[in-house]
C-alpha cells in the first residue's frame, strides 16, 4: 500500500511487522546449523507428517518455515483423498513462500489407512509431525519414540488415562533418547501470554486465590459425511472425528485444553514432577442446542470448577452454541490484583497495573521454530509431559461432567477405563455405536460410569 | 386497518362504552372491567393490539423502503425476516463531488491521488456498521433455528435465503472479547461481506450490496470537502468516532458517537469498513475496468489482494480515519489462522475490518451485477 508517514504508531503495523519477522531470518541465527548431520547425511531435515487434515496442513507449512534446509518426504493419512488434498495445499504453501522444493515426497512415501504412521515412522524421516484426532496419539507418540523420531504433537495429546499414561511413559522414553519433543499448545510461545505470566510468578498479583477461564463459542466444522457416504460406522466416526469422544475427548479437552493449560501454567504446576495440578473437579454440562443425533455423542457445554492442592479454584467454562457470545480468555485473581489473558486485552490490574502493547510474532511460528532450533542445536526439548497433565486437566473435567460426581486427579489417572478400540480396521466396529435410529448413548450424569 | 375503531368494535360486544379514539383509554376502559369473560377478551385485544401494531409498522416499513424515485427515498427501518432484529437506512441523495483529497491537507497519503469528479447515483446507506446481532443471524443460521424451535414454515424469501452459502464455524471467538450485542461485527473477509449482502437480499426482498468506494466516500464526506465530515481538525474527532486514544484498545457499539451530516454514524473510526474495489496506489485514469458515471468509477476486483477498507478504526490515528483514507486487505491478515486451507470466511487478524450495507435505489441488471461483480459469487465451503 501506500507509503504512510505516521505507520510505525498503530496496533495493526505491529502485526504486519511482526509477520515479515516470522517470514524472515532472525530469531535463529546464533545456532550452529553444520553441527548436526540428519538422517540426509547434511543439514537436511527429513521431516514425516501424519494426519494430514486442516491442522496437519498447517503444522507441517509452519515446520516447512523455519530457519535451514528441510524437506517434506512422507506423508500419511487414514483418507487418500485427504492424504492428496492435504499435500496439494501444503505444495501451494510451499510455492507461496517460493520454497516449493521443500515438499518432495516420493509415491511410495504416501501411506493410508490405519497402520499409515507406521510406515512414515520406517521410512527415512528425522522428525513426525502428528496431527491426526487426538485418540491416535498416544499410540502414535510411543511408536515414534520407539523409532526414535523428533515429535511435534498437536494437543490434546490422549482422549482418556490410558492415553495420557502412555505419553508420559514415552516421554521418559525421548527424554533418555534426547529426542526433542514439541507440543502444539502455542501459549507458551506468545509473548504476551510469557510476559504476563512471567510477572504473575513473580508477585504482580500476588498469591492466586481464584481462576476463571473460558472457550466459550459457536463450534466447530459440521459433520462433513453421512451415513450414506461412508462405507461403514468406523468410517462414519472418523470422518465426523470431532463428535466422538474416544477420537476427539469432546471439546472440553479438544478445544478448552488451551485455557485450562494457562491455569496450571499460573499456578506453577511442574510438568517434570507431576505437581501443582488440580486435585479434583466437579461440574455440569450436557447437550442443549446441539441435540441432532448427527452430532454424535458430545456435549455442547461444560462448567467445571477445578481444585489445586492449596485450596485455589480455577472456575471453567466451554460452549459451543452459536449466537451466544464468544469469550477466549484466562484470568487469575489474586491477593493484589488481577490478571487478563486472551482476547484482546492482555494486562494486569491492581497494584502492578500493566498492559502488553508490545509487537508479537504468529505463536504457531514460533513454535515450530523453537523445536526445530532445539533439533538442530541438540538442545533438550519436551513439552510432551506438559502436553500431557494439560490433557489429563481437561479429561478430569469431562469425567466430572459426564458423571455428574466429583473426581480425583489420581483417580482419574490411574484409571483403567480406555475409549479406544480394540482392533483397527474400517470393517471393525468402534467403542461407541448408535441404536437403530442412529442415535448415540449420550453420557447421563448420575448414572455414566466414568473411572 | 384501523385500530381504534376496530378495538371499539371489538369492545362494543363486551359493553365497554368508550367513544375514544385513543387505543391507551379504550384498553384502560377495558382495564375496569372484572368478569372472567371481559378479561379473556381484554387478552384477546391486547393480542390483536399487538398485532396491528406489528403490521402497520410494517405497511409503514414497507411503504418507506418501496420508494421509486429519488424524491420519495425516505429513511427506513428493515427488519430482518423471522426474528426481531432491525437496522436503519438512510436515503443519500445522488450527486456529484470530488473524490480523493487535496496535495495541501494535513497527513495525507499519496494514494488518495489524483482529485477527480465523480457522479454518484442515489442509494440508501445503513445508518451504522453491521452489528453481530445482524451478521449472527446469517453466519449462524439463527433465522433458520428460530424457525426450528417455533415450529414455522420457511416462506418463499426464506427458501431463496436458505439457499445462500453461510460460513463455517469460526474455530475462536470472533469477537475477541470485546463485545457481542450492539458491536460492529468484524474479521469477515470481503467474500463473507458480500456474501452475507446477497443472504440479505433474498431474505428482505430488497437488494443490498457493498458499497463502491466512491460511494463509501461521497457519503462519508456528505456535502463537505474537508479533512473530515465535520471540519480539518484532527481535535475534534473524539465528537465524532472511536479511534486510537478515545477507544479504550477495541471497538465500541455502533451509534454511539455524532453522525456526520447525512446522518451516518461512524464513518470516520470504530470500524474499517469494506467496499467493493480492487485497491490500487493511485487513483486509475478512466479506463474499460473502470465504471462510470453509472457507479462511480469502481475498480473492478480480479486479485483477492488487496481489496479497498474505508474510515478508519478503533485503533487508528486520526489521520487514519479522513474522509479520503484508504487501505489495502492484506494476507496477513489471517495470518494466525492455524489451518491450512485457511478459511475463506475469516480475517482472524481484521480486528478492525467491518462493513455497512448500501441499498442502490435503481437495481442493477444482471449483466451489470455479473460484470461488475457486484454480488458474491457462490462458493464452496471452506473449512
Amino acid at each position: 500500500m501506500s507509503e504512510k508517514s505516521n505507520e510505525s504508531s498503530t496496533r495493526r503495523d505491529f502485526l504486519k511487522a511482526s509477520s515479515v519477522v516470522a517470514a524472515g531470518a532472525g530469531v535463529l541465527g546464533n545456532l550452529s546449523f553444520a553441527s548436526q548431520a540428519f538422517a540426509a547425511g547434511d543439514d537436511t531435515i527429513r521431516v514425516g507428517l501424519i494426519g494430514a487434515g486442516g491442522r496437519g496442513r498447517g503444522a507441517a507449512s509452519q515446520a516447512l518455515s523455519t530457519e535451514g534446509n528441510i524437506k517434506l518426504v512422507a506423508i500419511a493419512d487414514a483418507f487418500s483423498d485427504r492424504l492428496e488434498d492435504g499435500l496439494t495445499h501444503i505444495n501451494g504453501q510451499m510455492q507461496k513462500n517460493k520454497t516449493p522444493e521443500r515438499v518432495d515426497i516420493a509415491e511410495e512415501n504416501k501411506f493410508v489407512g490405519f497402520d499409515a504412521y507406521q510406515k512414515v515412522l520406517d521410512s527415512d524421516v528425522d522428525v513426525v509431525i502428528l496431527a491426526t484426532p487426538p485418540g491416535f496419539r498416544p499410540i502414535h507418540f510411543e511408536a515414534a519414540v520407539n523409532a526414535d523420531k523428533h515429535v511435534f504433537m498437536e494437543k490434546p495429546v490422549a482422549t482418556d488415562a490410558p492415553g495420557v499414561r502412555k505419553v508420559l511413559a514415552a516421554a521418559q522414553a525421548a527424554k533418555q533418547k534426547n529426542l526433542a519433543v514439541g507440543v502444539g499448545l502455542q501459549r507458551h510461545h506468545q509473548k504476551p501470554y510469557l510476559e504476563l505470566v512471567d510477572r504473575v510468578h513473580n508477585g504482580a498479583i500476588g498469591d492466586i486465590v481464584a481462576m476463571r477461564v473460558y472457550w466459550n463459542g459457536g463450534g466447530v466444522w459440521d459433520p462433513r459425511r453421512t451415513r450414506e457416504e461412508c462405507s461403514g460406522e468406523m468410517e462414519y466416526q472418523m470422518r465426523n472425528w470431532y463428535y466422538y469422544t474416544w477420537l476427539c475427548g469432546d471439546h472440553i479437552v479438544e478445544q478448552h485444553i488451551h485455557n485450562l493449560d494457562v491455569g496450571n501454567w499460573l499456578m506453577k504446576a511442574n510438568p517434570a514432577t507431576g505437581e501443582g495440578y488440580p486435585v479434583s473437579a466437579s461440574g455440569m454440562g450436557g447437550r442443549q442446542v446441539r441435540t441432532d443425533k448427527k452430532y454424535g455423542e458430545i456435549f455442547d457445554h461444560h462448567a467445571v470448577e477445578y481444585v489445586y492442592d492449596n485450596g485455589t479454584r480455577m472456575y471453567s467454562q466451554c460452549r459451543h452454541m452459536p449466537g451466544c457470545p464468544g469469550n477466549v480468555t484466562e484470568h487469575a485473581h489474586g491477593t493484589k490484583g488481577v490478571v487478563h489473558l486472551g482476547g484482546r486485552d492482555y494486562s494486569i490490574e491492581g497494584e502492578n497495573n500493566t498492559k502488553f502493547k508490545g509487537k508479537y510474532r504468529d505463536p504457531y511460528q514460533v513454535e515450530h521454530d523453537q523445536l526445530f532450533a532445539a533439533i538442530r542445536s541438540g538442545t533438550p526439548y519436551s513439552e510432551a509431559e506438559r502436553g500431557a497433565y494439560s490433557t489429563l486437566t481437561a479429561i478430569i473435567g469431562r469425567l466430572a461432567t459426564y458423571s455428574g460426581k466429583e473426581i480425583k486427579w489420581n483417580q482419574a489417572l490411574n484409571s483403567e477405563i480406555s475409549l479406544m478400540p480394540e482392533t483397527y480396521a474400517w470393517d471393525a466396529a468402534p467403542p461407541t455405536l448408535p441404536n437403530e435410529h442412529g442415535e448415540y448413548q449420550i453420557a447421563h450424569p448420575g448414572l455414566t460410569k466414568v473411572v | 386497518m384501523n385500530l381504534p375503531t376496530t378495538l371499539c368494535r371489538l369492545a362494543g360486544s363486551r359493553q365497554v362504552h368508550c367513544r375514544s379514539r385513543n387505543v391507551s383509554t379504550i384498553l384502560s376502559r377495558l382495564m375496569r372491567v372484572q368478569s372472567p369473560s371481559a378479561w379473556s377478551f381484554l387478552i384477546a385485544a391486547v393480542v390483536t393490539l399487538n398485532v396491528l401494531t406489528a403490521a402497520n409498522a410494517a405497511d409503514k416499513e414497507t411503504a418507506a423502503a418501496d420508494a421509486k424515485t429519488e424524491k420519495e427515498m425516505k429513511p427506513y427501518k428493515q427488519t430482518i425476516t423471522g426474528t426481531d432484529v432491525t437496522f436503519e437506512m438512510l436515503p443519500i441523495p445522488g450527486g456529484t463531488y470530488t473524490m480523493g483529497s487535496p496535495e495541501d491537507e494535513a497527513d495525507r497519503y499519496k494514494d488518495e491521488s489524483p482529485q477527480r469528479e465523480v457522479k454518484i447515483e442515489p442509494f440508501w446507506m445503513g445508518k451504522c456498521e453491521v452489528t453481530w446481532d445482524e451478521y449472527d443471524i446469517w453466519s449462524f443460521s439463527l433465522d433458520q433455528k428460530i424457525r426450528k424451535i417455533r415450529g414455522v414454515d420457511p416462506t418463499e424469501r426464506d427458501k431463496k435465503a436458505d439457499a445462500v452459502t453461510r460460513p463455517t464455524p469460526p474455530y475462536t471467538d470472533m469477537t475477541f472479547s470485546m463485545g457481542h450485542d450492539g458491536f460492529p461485527a468484524i474479521c469477515m473477509t470481503q467474500l463473507a461481506a458480500k456474501t452475507y449482502c446477497k443472504w440479505l437480499s433474498e431474505k428482505t426482498g430488497h437488494y443490498y450490496r457493498l458499497p463502491t468506494e466512491a460511494e463509501w466516500e461521497y457519503a462519508c464526506r456528505a456535502g463537505t470537502t474537508t479533512a473530515f465530515s465535520f471540519g480539518d481538525d484532527p481535535e475534534k474527532i473524539g465528537d465524532y468516532a472511536w479511534y486510537g486514544d478515545n477507544s479504550d484498545d477495541q471497538y465500541q457499539k455502533v451509534g454511539k458517537k455524532k453522525p456526520n451530516p447525512w446522518g451516518l454514524h461512524d464513518m470516520h473510526g470504530n470500524v474499517n469498513e469494506w467496499v467493493l474495489d480492487q485497491y490500487q496506489e493511485t487513483y486509475p485514469a478512466p479506463d474499460k475496468s473502470v465504471q462510470g458515471p453509472l457507479l462511480g468509477p469502481l475498480v473492478v476486483a480480479t486479485e483477492l489482494y488487496p481489496r479497498v477498507v474505508r474510515g478508519g478504526s478503533w485503533e487508528d490515528d486520526p489521520a487514519d480515519a479522513r474522509s479520503a483514507t484508504r487501505r489495502g486487505s492484506e494476507e496477513d491478515w489471517k495470518y494466525q489462522d492455524p489451518q491450512i486451507p485457511q478459511s475463506v470466511w475469516y480475517h482472524t487478524d481484521a480486528l478492525f475490518v467491518g462493513f455497512r450495507v448500501v441499498r442502490p435505489l435503481r437495481v442493477p441488471n444482471d449483466k451489470e451485477r455479473a460484470e461488475l461483480k457486484l454480488d458474491a459469487k457462490k462458493v464452496v465451503n471452506q473449512r
